[in-house]
């Protein structure tokens, strides 16, 4: 970390800026803190997106088109449960990483 | 110039080190979803602090400084003023700082500003407590709530932030909370447009801190709001506006029980505390109808 952020202020220090400079927009990997992951009903699904509003990683989209409809992208999602408290209609189910593929 | 590694929908990363279940991430995905790319952002130390990231990484598209604890608000006044002098007023100043950095440690630097008009908008999300620190008590820790240097329960009650800026007589004010996340829009977007300084204050439960299930985070926010324990409104040119008013409030049984860290409290304490949230509720109601 210390060496990471010398090597940035001295590349800095040509154009006066100080301090370390983030310059790369990144995702950390959050996918792999999951211990349960959401798995969706398609059922009960009446798409009707609140699951996507409060979702704190915004990794829900809704397709309205679609038989199924909410894709949620496993590579970042936590595994909170948000989606699974806020669902009216109680389609959202957890299950243990590892039991279904 | 900024290089993007990963793609994301918004102006966010996807994969922010915030905890599972955080509410602040939900507060910045809003902000940054209504303000869009033309912002700049000033974040304190704290847990906003992910967002602005670790060496040369962000999790942000847009251009931000990480300042100290207690300029936040002093730095967006001068990053105004610089932008004034370049002749740029249509860049939008954004101060995104906790409940610690601006109760607490930030409140004089946010005096200056509100007292000087610049035109910044500062949202404060209100953990209410220190909480990337190891959840220490601030001064917006509710009465009777434990953290680490209050561990029975603190004896006082909260600061009351939004009342403290608008004896400012400043433009817009105004609490929101997660649980109705399209009247915060609605809220960031009026306090983007007024021409002063604004300030938005949003309720972000905290799982960590407060001890509940990550997944109960919008439960606990909605049950603050529906039990009175936080009230929301807006101040718009001397004029208040209720936003959420039911004749009978829950019991606070309902907001408190929820949570692990009022867990010590007393049969006695529960009532000492009905009374005063339903006294608070009566003298809010009272002042803007």
């Amino acid at each position: 970390m210390q060496k990471q952020q010398e090597q940035q202020t001295r590349n800095c220090k040509k154009i006066n800026v100080y301090g370390p400079c983030a310059n790369e927009f990144v995702s950390s990997n959050t996918g792999s803190w999951r211990l349960e992951r959401p798995v969706v009903n398609f059922e009960n699904c009446i798409k009707c997106g609140i699951c996507e509003s409060f979702c704190p990683c915004n990794v829900i989209t809704i397709h309205k088109e679609l038989k199924e409809s909410v894709e949620i992208d496993y590579d970042y999602c936590k595994g909170c449960g948000i989606c699974v408290n806020e669902c009216p209609k109680n389609c959202i189910k957890l299950v243990a990483e590892g039991s279904v593929e | 110039m900024l290089e993007v590694k990963h793609q994301s929908k918004g102006l966010v990363s996807h994969g922010v080190s915030a905890c599972a279940g955080c509410g602040l991430e939900i507060v910045m995905r809003s902000a940054m979803r209504v303000l869009g790319e033309d912002t700049m952002i000033i974040i304190p130390p704290g847990c906003a602090a992910l967002f602005s990231g670790f060496g040369k990484e962000t999790a942000l598209k847009i251009p931000g400084f990480q300042g100290n604890l207690e300029n936040s608000a002093a730095c967006a006044s001068g990053l105004r003023a610089a932008l004034n002098a370049k002749g740029n007023t249509h860049t939008k100043v954004l101060a995104f700082a906790g409940d610690g950095a601006t109760v607490d440690i930030g409140i004089q630097a946010l005096s200056g500003v509100l007292e000087r008009r610049d035109k910044v908008i500062y949202i404060c999300y209100d953990n209410e407590a220190y909480m990337n620190t190891g959840i220490q008590s601030s001064s917006s820790t509710p009465q009777f709530a434990s953290t680490t240097t209050t561990p029975a329960g603190k004896n006082t009650g909260r600061k009351d932030l939004v009342q403290i800026a608008i004896s400012h007589d400043i433009p817009y004010a105004a609490t929101a909370s997660i649980y109705n996340i399209k009247d915060l829009e609605r809220k960031i977007e009026k306090a983007s447009e007024v021409d002063g300084p604004s300030l938005v204050h949003v309720h972000a439960p905290c799982p960590t801190g407060w001890r509940y299930d990550p997944s109960k985070t919008i439960q606990v926010a909605r049950a603050a709001v529906e039990t009175g324990c936080w009230i929301q409104y807006e101040y718009e040119n001397g004029k208040y506006t209720l936003n959420y008013n039911r004749k009978a409030l829950k019991p606070i049984e309902e907001y408190v029980g929820l949570q692990g860290r009022f867990k010590k409290m007393s049969a006695e304490d529960k009532k000492t505390m009905q009374e005063n949230v339903k006294a608070h509720f009566d003298k809010y109601t009272g002042k803007m109808i």
